[in-house]
């Protein structure tokens, strides 16, 4: 979300307090000040993940602040992966492969990147598979490894950040 | 101190020549190629028996085998370097365990035994108070054992992922710069003699798997075998694919990977980012450990060649010289 702030001592942490006050994460704080703004109040942008339906909570907390939100972008699915499929895609169903993905409601395919050379070759296809939490996205490359192994595709994961 | 040298190829010439060229205190007194063999304890006249090698296809006397000189010749260590058999690992077990049965230490390049018998020979050699080191097997020159061993001392190792195998890192290398099929990749590396006349053990990943083995089972003494590793090989990856891949700012590699927490240990081919350290060109290879201390540790080097391998090996036998001083 993007909030507009009085440029005054303090205005910024009482911005942030209601957050965990509603049991909120914040991910990011990013705060750019305009050289040549003569304004005395502060853009600032937060990102942060919340509990379902503590957003209405958090919006009334901070107006009680004194600060005024200029937009709320809503994000809900937070973490993104990307897998290349090589094999006979068609011939074994992709929009099957895709949907066994889909029908979970907690991962979806949010994009899909395909090429296709001759009807005999073996297709590849690059999926961007989307969740809304780390274990989720666990859940979804593991039915992805199932259905390429009983359609007989190469599945390839991406490298795992080292934690 | 006094070598005993098995194996003639690529390898064991590297380690002859540099053996004789570089006054490091190593004398070869044994050598040993698969048709003949020679010794003398004062030394052996390398240049000569190396041009006899060449001339007629072995070096010494046909009347002396490899297990003739291993338990006859007068020496100090056992540089076994004759190919790898990955399913039997023989002759070279046998070589080795000749050499610590006489209480001698042995160095090796050798996969094979160590893939397969490593705990045997490791009790062996522990038992008879001689060293067996293997740091040749994985990552060519990069000393990656010595690090594990020595600069790393005292920290646990949590993960490992490598790239472990340069066949395979040259064709995805070439495949993704030029576009390549795997098929076209894999004839410009058989022409650069990147890639052997059967590539199977190299492309279907068994070789990177067989360097997993040694590795997991030299950081955590785990027993895993080459059944244990989940294997994907690099034969059916497509142009498109890494065309795929570089489109979002990632290339494809064969990745070795060992995470005892989460049960994986893997070789498989895997999107990555381009600027991962892992991410390295043509047959170099590249290991990232993660530790507890030291965190993220990445060591990038030629993974094969006659001198690069040789150097694994001075490094094992000057280790051997420095720490059994006394009686070597």
């Amino acid at each position: 979300m993007k909030l507009e702030m009085k440029d005054s001592p303090g205005q910024l942490v009482a911005a942030l307090k209601p957050i965990s006050d509603v049991g909120g994460n914040i991910i990011a704080v990013i705060h750019q000040r305009e050289p040549d703004s003569d304004h005395d109040t502060l853009d600032v942008q937060i990102v942060l993940e919340l509990p379902e339906g503590r957003l209405e909570n958090l919006v009334a907390l901070l107006k009680e602040q004194g600060v005024h939100i200029q937009r709320i972008g809503e994000q809900r699915l937070l973490y993104k992966r990307t897998v290349i499929l090589i094999g006979h895609l068609m011939h074994t169903d992709l929009s099957d492969t895709v949907d066994q993905i889909d029908s979970t409601g907690f991962a979806e395919v949010s994009e899909l990147a395909m090429s296709m050379p001759a009807v005999k070759d073996r297709s590849s296809s690059r999926l961007t598979i989307k969740s809304v939490t780390k274990e989720d996205m666990e859940a979804a490359l593991a039915i992805l490894r199932r259905v390429s192994r009983q359609k007989s595709l190469l599945l390839i994961e991406p490298m795992e950040e080292i934690a | 101190m006094k070598i005993a040298l098995i194996g003639l190829g690529s390898v064991g010439r590297g380690v002859a020549e540099m053996i004789t060229k570089k006054d490091l205190g190593l004398t070869i007194t044994g050598l040993a190629d698969s048709k003949s063999g020679a010794m003398d304890s004062g030394g052996l006249d390398i240049p000569v028996l190396l041009a006899n090698k060449k001339k007629q296809g072995y070096c010494g006397d046909p009347g002396l085998t490899a297990l003739d000189i291993i338990k006859k010749a007068d020496y100090d260590a056992l540089v076994e370097v004759t190919p790898t058999n990955a399913l039997s690992g023989e002759p070279a077990i046998g070589h080795i365990k000749a050499a610590l049965a006489r209480k001698k230490h042995v160095v090796t390049s050798n996969k094979g035994p160590i893939a397969l018998a490593n705990k045997e020979l490791r009790a062996m050699a522990h038992k008879n108070g001689v060293a067996l080191r293997y740091e040749a097997t994985v990552a060519g020159a990069i000393p990656i054992m010595h690090t594990l061993e020595h600069g790393l001392a005292g920290n646990e190792i949590l993960a490992l992922y490598g790239v472990l195998n340069g066949t395979c890192n040259y064709i995805l290398t070439r495949m993704a710069a030029e576009g390549l099929t795997y098929e076209q990749a894999l004839m410009e590396a058989r022409e650069m003699g990147y890639a052997e006349a059967d590539p199977t053990y190299d492309v279907k990943g068994i070789d990177a798997a067989i360097k997993l083995v040694i590795l997991a089972n030299t950081i955590w003494g785990n027993g895993v075998t080459l059944r244990d590793v989940d294997c994907t090989g690099i034969d059916l990856l497509t142009p498109d694919a890494l065309r795929l891949a570089e489109d979002e700012g990632c290339t494809i590699r064969l990745i070795a990977e060992a995470i005892p927490r989460k049960h994986i240990l893997r070789v498989s081919p895997r999107i990555i980012e381009k600027n991962h350290p892992l991410v390295v060109d043509g047959t170099l290879n590249a290991l990232t450990l993660e530790t507890d201390m030291a965190k993220e540790i990445t060591l990038i080097g030629r993974g094969a060649g006659s001198v690069e391998t040789a150097s694994a090996i001075i490094g094992d036998l000057l280790f051997i010289k420095d720490r059994y001083d006394g009686r070597a």
